[in-house]
């Protein structure tokens, strides 16, 4: 031990305590005597308060304020964590005179006690006149639709941002001619997919805890994964200077994006500021689903031209994508429907991608794991497959024929970026093809597509997607590391990178013992504290592993720099004499050794005391895709239209993988979490926007019970610029189990099912229309 | 209202609402490793043992539990901070990642082994059924339980 770091699956360093229960998590260690803060919900989709009477409210024992339009600051904001300037459009208040969404917030008790608040959240008189509400996003931009938000609200960035129509975000690139590439084609493909709005469902509802320090500046804890843009966003909407605001992230039970949101730290911090008093808000369930952020819907038009040589020689790609109420994110998770997919299949000259993000009265997206790509490749991989049939060839083989490679680029990746123009890169590591292979080796491939194997009666099927997504985003994304050496050897790892159950802590940490020849015991992390680690945009875009990964790599290595010239002292011998060994360095020629802790004690009380300490930050020109193959067995009864994923395969590269065992819980938990998200998780509505199924009972998410059999292959690559050759991981594996099942359902029953969810009532019904069995 | 039960061997005088849950009384009184998800019973995060009986705290009054003996997760092995062989074999496979779902994992784990000390996979999956992840995809915690009843087993 020692020698060797990277590519051991240790135990995560936090794994353990959270097992036995450590008071870890934000509701664990807010302040005993907080304000409990509760917010009350418009019960319309869309209204204008008349006027709200707290009086009732306020002369209740117990009350200590009521936040409201009338009393908060309006400052127009987005909620959305994002880097400064945001790409989300500012549309939103702490508290607006209008409401909506059925779920949007009208106003909020501080109480003694949860009990208290409710009791005076029903006291709370308010008056509202109703507006007709919009739900049908490809009728927002008519003329006539309900208009939901005026003129003031802007966009911060250069962008196509109207109001006016209720358009939150657009995007238009084109490449090549694609009228004159569809001239050119054997045969034209056009299908139209839609994709549905979905649950986060992190088992940790969303939480803050805010208190004054003994010098009366902020302290927020918060259950976050972005806590820096949590400081700055807040510092702004109440106008109070960023150096009064710490925020603490401490462990985060889940968040995969709905985190990335800055949805109650200015809400505490106002409260507290007012109150002088402690706050805690801990949502409800109930509150999480409805009113915090979803995946937002999506309608994408996919027109191919393809020759019958297999080339297609123009592709448009047209989505619609329905924002709700608000445009968090609604520009960029509609540019990354275009700009992580298009790219895949890079030998298309001629291609397009146009987008329109549009509000309506619907609960609001936001980040979620896959950002875009999710919807874009539920399309994309149906489409080949299509194409793959009508040409008559395996897809797996067209894919292996088409997909880009090492050494190879997409004019896509400079036309189409997040919310802007992106930037030019080659891939420098793209392990898809063995992906591919080694997926299509497990499912089965060879032995059951085409067969229609009937079971019990029930019909089985295989399908295949494939996918790509980033590391982090190119010249945006920035993380921060600190290090410091203690006496005995050990070291001090300060990140603003942030670990919302990912692993980050740990694989960070086996970055820098890799560096530095140490056991990963050595080497003691803290992340994320505003006040205590340096900057990091923090956990989103995939970014963590290779951008955060990148800054502590480079600040491990200048501390064994370091360290070396203070061992190259100590001995009395030239810096390059010495080799660096484990824990120690040696002269090579006359083998004398300086142990680090040795190091450390002259440091701190011999000659020449210094605390050593490094720094490093990392930025990156580029975006190495890690690249995926997932493979679907499905069998089907096509009497009742029931499904059953027999099995799911996932075959990633993603570069190096840093500890290859949480690598595979990344992708198990996503492909799971995708499976679930195509079979059975949905959000239903009310005819007046109320969502019906705001519980996990309701909501449908997989438990182990329902959960299929999964094999997941990590396929090695190098990523040169990533450390120690990794690229990223988070996101990529929830992109092609909707596409997969899909395709699998259609080898199984010959059916294509374009809208999701892939429901048995869908199933059946596409059965029975197409005139069988 | 007040009452004693013993929590973890210790015994516990809480002070308490009619209408309040044994969570909330857990969690107030310092108990923060029962996790509150939804308080509708259906994530399985507040998941003790009450009387030896597999119980949601977020469904069970506190008056219910007066005279009753609670285990934690943290009191499995009846000494503070020594981990069981169920936490040591979620940890060691990879079954942790947020963490928030595992207090109440290892508990249904802990019900499960104790009446069947050898489960197949599907017998795992239908008694973690009622405990909701969605940070793993049930894999490793499914490889966590087999690892664990193995080391039980060893173990006597």
């Amino acid at each position: 031990m020692g020698e060797r770091s990277v590519g051991l699956s240790l135990a995560k360093i936090d794994a353990l305590p959270l097992a036995l229960g450590s008071a870890a998590f934000t509701a664990d260690i807010a302040p005993r005597g907080a304000l409990v803060l509760r917010f009350r919900y418009s019960e319309q989709a869309h209204a204008e308060i008349r006027s709200i009477d707290a009086s009732a409210a306020l002369a209740l024992p117990g009350v200590a304020a009521v936040f409201h339009h009338g009393n908060c600051p309006e400052t127009l904001y987005t909620t959305a964590g994002q880097g400064h300037p945001e790409p989300s459009p500012y549309d939103y208040r702490l508290f607006d005179r209008r409401v909506r969404y059925v779920g949007d917030r009208v106003c909020m008790v501080a109480a003694e006690s949860a009990e208290i608040a409710d009791r005076a959240l029903e006291l709370i008189e308010i008056e509202t006149e109703p507006l007709p509400a919009l739900f049908d996003p490809e009728s927002a931009t008519e003329p006539g639709a309900p208009r939901l938000h005026p003129d003031e609200a802007h966009a911060v960035i250069p962008a196509d941002y109207d109001p006016e129509h209720n358009v939150a975000a657009r995007v238009e690139i084109s490449i090549g001619d694609t009228a004159a590439g569809m001239e050119e084609a054997d045969f034209v493909v056009t299908q139209r997919y839609t994709t549905h709005q979905a649950a986060h469902a992190a088992l940790e509802p969303h939480v803050v805890a805010c208190s004054l320090d003994a010098r009366g500046r902020l302290t927020i804890v918060s259950a976050t994964q972005v806590p820096f843009h949590a400081r700055r966003i807040t510092s702004r909407v109440l106008g109070i200077p960023l150096h009064r605001i710490r925020v603490i992230k401490p462990r985060i039970g889940g968040g995969f994006g709905a985190k990335q949101e800055v949805l109650l730290e200015p809400y505490a911090a106002l409260a507290t500021l007012r109150t002088g008093r402690s706050t805690v808000c801990e949502l409800s369930r109930a509150e999480t689903f409805v009113s915090t952020r979803t995946r937002h819907p999506m309608r994408v038009d996919l027109r191919t031209g393809v020759k019958n040589d297999g080339s297609i020689t123009a592709l448009e790609m047209d989505a619609l994508m329905d924002t709700g109420a608000y445009g968090s994110h609604a520009l960029t998770v509609l540019s990354n429907a275009g700009a992580k997919v298009l790219p895949l299949f890079n030998r298309i000259a001629n291609l397009s991608f146009t987008g329109c993000s549009v509000y309506t009265n619907h609960p609001v997206g936001g980040a979620y794991r896959g950002y875009g790509a999710t919807q874009g490749y539920f399309a994309f991989n149906q489409h080949i497959d299509t194409i793959a049939r009508r040409l008559g060839v395996d897809v797996v083989e067209y894919c292996k024929q088409w997909h880009i490679r090492e050494g190879e680029t997409s004019p896509v990746f400079e036309a189409l970026g997040e919310g802007k123009e992106g930037v030019s890169q080659t891939v420098e590591s793209c392990a898809l093809g063995e992906c591919i292979d080694r997926g299509a080796a497990a499912i089965g491939w060879g032995e059951k597509r085409d067969r229609r194997t009937v079971v019990d009666g029930w019909v089985h099927g295989v399908g295949m997607a494939i996918c790509m997504q980033g590391s982090g985003i190119p010249r945006i994304d920035m993380g921060g590391a600190t290090m410091k050496l203690n006496e005995d050897g050990s070291f001090n790892l300060a990140v603003g990178a942030t670990d919302l159950g990912t692993g980050s802590d740990t694989i960070l940490v086996q970055i820098a013992a890799e560096a530095l020849k140490v056991p990963p015991g050595k080497i003691e992390i803290l992340s994320s504290d505003t006040d205590l680690t340096p900057f990091d945009v923090g956990a989103y875009a995939s970014s963590t592993t290779y951008i955060s990964g990148g800054a502590v790599l480079s600040c491990a290595t200048q501390m064994a720099t370091r360290m070396r010239a203070v061992g190259a002292a100590a001995l009395g011998c030239p810096e390059k004499e010495l080799v660096h060994e484990a824990e120690r360095f040696r002269n090579g020629r006359t083998d004398e050794v300086i142990s680090f802790e040795g190091i450390g004690y002259r440091t701190l009380y011999a000659t020449a005391q210094e605390q050593l300490q490094t720094s490093a930050s990392h930025t990156s020109d580029v975006s190495p895709p890690p690249f995926l193959a997932q493979f679907a067995e499905v069998a089907v009864d096509p009497e009742t239209g029931d499904i059953r994923v027999v099995h799911f395969a996932s075959a990633v590269d993603c570069g190096t993988a840093i500890n290859p065992r949480l690598a595979e819980g990344q992708v198990e938990g996503a492909a799971l979490n995708g499976i679930s998200w195509a079979l059975a998780e949905q959000f239903l509505f009310s005819a007046g926007g109320r969502l019906t199924n705001a519980r996990y009972g309701r909501y449908g998410m997989f438990t182990a019970a329902d959960a299929p059999p999964m094999t997941t292959m990590l396929v090695a690559s190098h990523e040169p610029t990533g450390p120690y050759g990794a690229k990223s991981v988070a996101e990529i594996a929830i992109n092609g189990p909707a596409p997969a099942i899909a395709n699998a359902i259609y080898d199984a029953v010959g059916v294509r099912l374009v809208d999701l969810p892939l429901t048995p009532e869908r199933i059946y019904r596409a059965i029975r229309a197409a005139g069988q069995p | 209202m007040t009452g004693n039960l013993t929590v973890n061997g210790a015994p516990l005088l809480i002070d308490f609402d009619p209408e309040e849950t044994l969570l909330d009384a857990l969690r107030s009184a310092g108990f923060t490793e029962v996790k509150r998800g939804c308080e509708q019973g259906e994530c399985g995060a507040c998941l003790v043992l009450l009387d030896d009986l597999l119980v949601n705290s977020c469904q069970v009054f506190a008056a219910t539990a007066v005279g009753g003996r609670v285990t934690t997760t943290a009191g499995l092995t009846g000494e503070p901070g020594v981990p069981h062989p169920i936490h040591e074999a979620y940890a060691a496979t990879g079954a942790v990642q947020c963490g928030f779902c595992t207090p109440g994992m290892v508990m249904a784990t802990f019900a499960l082994l104790s009446g069947n000390p050898d489960p197949s996979d599907d017998e795992i999956r239908e008694a973690l059924a009622g405990n909701l992840c969605r940070c793993t995809g049930y894999v490793k915690i499914v490889e966590a339980v087999h690892l664990a009843a193995g080391r039980m087993r060893d173990d006597g």
